[in-house]
């Protein structure tokens, strides 16, 4: 199968983004079977994300932006098209452990301190202690949590326990990071600065990821490219390549290139609600 | 600390209420013992003392009322009477004494404790099938349910008789009412608990492919600890409820239950009043002792609530 829809997609895309896209679909459907009949969550959703790519998914609740996220991480299976992660199926790429992915609520085990928590993926994945200890407080640096180890998540700020989970998704060092509206439940003046930080931490990583909100400054903000999703049945809108520069500092959310993004993404938003 | 003087108040309404309760319920058995001591007593005619109500009595003799508390046999103890047997058979007897409440309470607190292992041990390892295996979960829940619907008063005398037949006498078959009694709020509490990691903590497992042995050991086990606590604190008293119950059907010797039945057949109501109360007495401390065991735990695992 690999082949067969590997070979027409070369001859479609320019050299470079077929070589570089980690993650692919083409035509991806998924319908739920309710009790109310066949719920159509997503329908012939296509979309190539590259490597070092930041991709947000916006769109209105029941758009399918969670659900395709899910797909992606092997969570839900599409009931039609196919979708390719590293060249893997997602249930593949989820068992090689392809991708680290973060949920809205932090989900911090209470009984473990924050350095443990960091530590449970690697435990899982049978890393040795030293190796464990050593990415544990790697991955701390890297969110800004360092003399935090010993700490238990109640004793952290929201914030910061989101960090932590972040921080646990990077812990075993997958290409791909999964964002489902990590910052949705925290306050604007916290979200600003997370959003700061994880472009800085994107910088330095260079992980693809795929990134979940409702916020549009949000999606503008963080992305080289902004997939807008419009609702009954989830597909995709539009898709907005960003023209923002890598570098990002808060304030260029008042140039007129951004207001200008934020513009097509608000009327992506409101074409796909005039369509039902 | 708060929920002292609630607590306090309670108390004092009990003992107020139980002291006033001692008059009229005795003030027959006192009057009599009065007439037969030469005091005046009115009516004088025993018989036609029976026909007179309690409050009229005590109203008609109030002579007599202070009597009611110190009879040798009432049909309601004073508080103080229960106070003074408790004493003497704690404190002023020896522990190996026949009379001592330490030694009987020994006897029914080891079923109690042996019960309660392996009731704990039973409902835990069914939970673990229960969560784990769906035809566990259809096939023994029911009876779970099922098993605690049956009067553990017919049940007892069975397992002590079938147990004694087959030769195995003593603290045993007592342990194994005790068990019946207290691995069900273990089985329903660990099920609940096991069951308690939402599905994005389910979720977050998965992405790493976690096994379910994994899932268990790392996720399930430790976020059914607080009702695990909650399911000990009911299974110990329920323990304690199944020794006691254990020792009464079978003329046993000794134990909390030997002494309530013990004072009951022979007129003794101080015995088996002071019996009752060591039993509730010992049934607190271990629902204390649990409640700190659960508060320390907790706190050690930053989960305390």
């Amino acid at each position: 199968m690999v082949s067969a829809d590997g070979d027409p997609q070369v001859l479609e895309h320019s050299a470079k983004t077929a070589r570089s896209a980690v993650i692919s679909a083409s035509s991806v459907d998924l319908t739920f079977q309710t009790n109310d009949g066949p719920v159509h969550a997503l329908k012939d959703v296509s979309l190539d994300i590259d490597k070092g790519d930041f991709v947000s998914f916006i769109g209105p609740s029941g758009c399918g932006k969670t659900t395709f996220l899910r797909c992606i991480a092997g969570l839900e299976t599409p009931t039609g098209g196919t979708l390719r992660v590293n060249g893997m199926t997602p249930d593949e790429a989820r068992r090689a452990r392809a991708y680290g992915y973060v949920f809205q609520a932090a989900g911090l085990y209470p009984w473990r301190t924050i350095g443990g928590n960091v530590k449970l993926p690697l435990e899982i994945m049978g890393y040795s202690k030293a190796e464990q200890a050593e990415r544990v407080s790697r991955v701390l640096e890297l969110v800004d949590l360092a003399g935090f180890a010993r700490k238990y998540p109640w004793q952290l700020s929201g914030g910061m326990q989101q960090r932590a989970s972040i921080a646990r998704a990077l812990a075993f060092d997958a290409d791909i990071l999964l964002m489902d509206e990590p910052f949705g439940a925290l306050d604007e003046i916290v979200r600003d600065h997370l959003n700061e930080q994880l472009l800085q931490l994107w910088a330095r990583t260079e992980k693809t990821i795929g990134f979940v909100t409702h916020s549009i400054p949000e999606a503008v903000y963080l992305s080289t490219k902004i997939v807008v999703m419009s609702p009954r049945p989830g597909r995709i809108a539009d898709v907005i390549e960003s023209t923002l520069p890598r570098e990002r500092p808060l304030d260029i959310r008042d140039s007129p290139e951004f207001i200008a993004i934020a513009h097509r993404v608000r009327d992506g938003l409101r074409a796909g609600h005039a369509d039902d | 600390m708060k929920s002292v003087l609630p607590v306090l108040t309670i108390v004092a309404f009990i003992l107020g209420f139980w002291t006033l309760a001692v008059v009229p319920m005795n003030i027959h058995l006192a009057a009599d013992q009065a007439a037969r001591g030469d005091i005046v007593v009115e009516p004088a005619d025993a018989r036609a003392r029976q026909e007179v109500g309690a409050f009229a009595l005590a109203l008609g003799n109030p002579a007599v009322i202070p009597m009611t508390y110190t009879l040798d046999r009432p049909r309601l103890p004073g508080p103080q009477q229960v106070v003074v047997e408790l004493w003497n058979t704690i404190f002023a007897v020896a522990p190996t004494s026949n009379r001592s409440l330490i030694y009987h309470g020994w006897v029914t607190l080891s079923a109690t404790l042996l019960g309660f292992g392996m009731g704990t041990a039973l409902g835990i390892a069914l939970a673990v099938g229960i969560v784990f295996s769906r035809t566990m979960d259809l096939s023994v829940m029911p009876w779970a349910i099922a098993s605690q619907t049956i009067p553990i008063l017919a049940l007892a005398p069975m397992i002590i008789v079938v147990m004694g037949a087959i030769g195995i006498q003593g603290l045993l078959p007592k342990a194994i009412i005790s068990a019946y009694l207290s691995f069900f709020p273990v089985v329903v509490g660990m099920v609940k608990g096991l069951r308690s990691p939402d599905t994005m903590q389910l979720d977050l497992l998965r992405t790493y492919s976690a096994g379910p042995a994994q899932g268990f050991w790392k996720l399930r086990l430790p976020a059914s600890v607080p009702y695990l606590f909650a399911s000990l604190k009911i299974g110990i008293s329920a323990s304690l409820v199944g020794a006691i119950v254990g020792e009464l059907p079978t003329g046993a010797r000794a134990g909390f239950g030997a002494r309530m039945l013990v004072g009951d057949q022979y007129g003794q109501p101080l015995v088996t009043w002071a019996a009752l109360f060591a039993a509730a007495i010992t049934a607190a401390a271990l629902v204390g002792l649990f409640a700190l065991l659960e508060r320390v735990t907790l706190k050690r695992m930053g989960m305390a609530a």
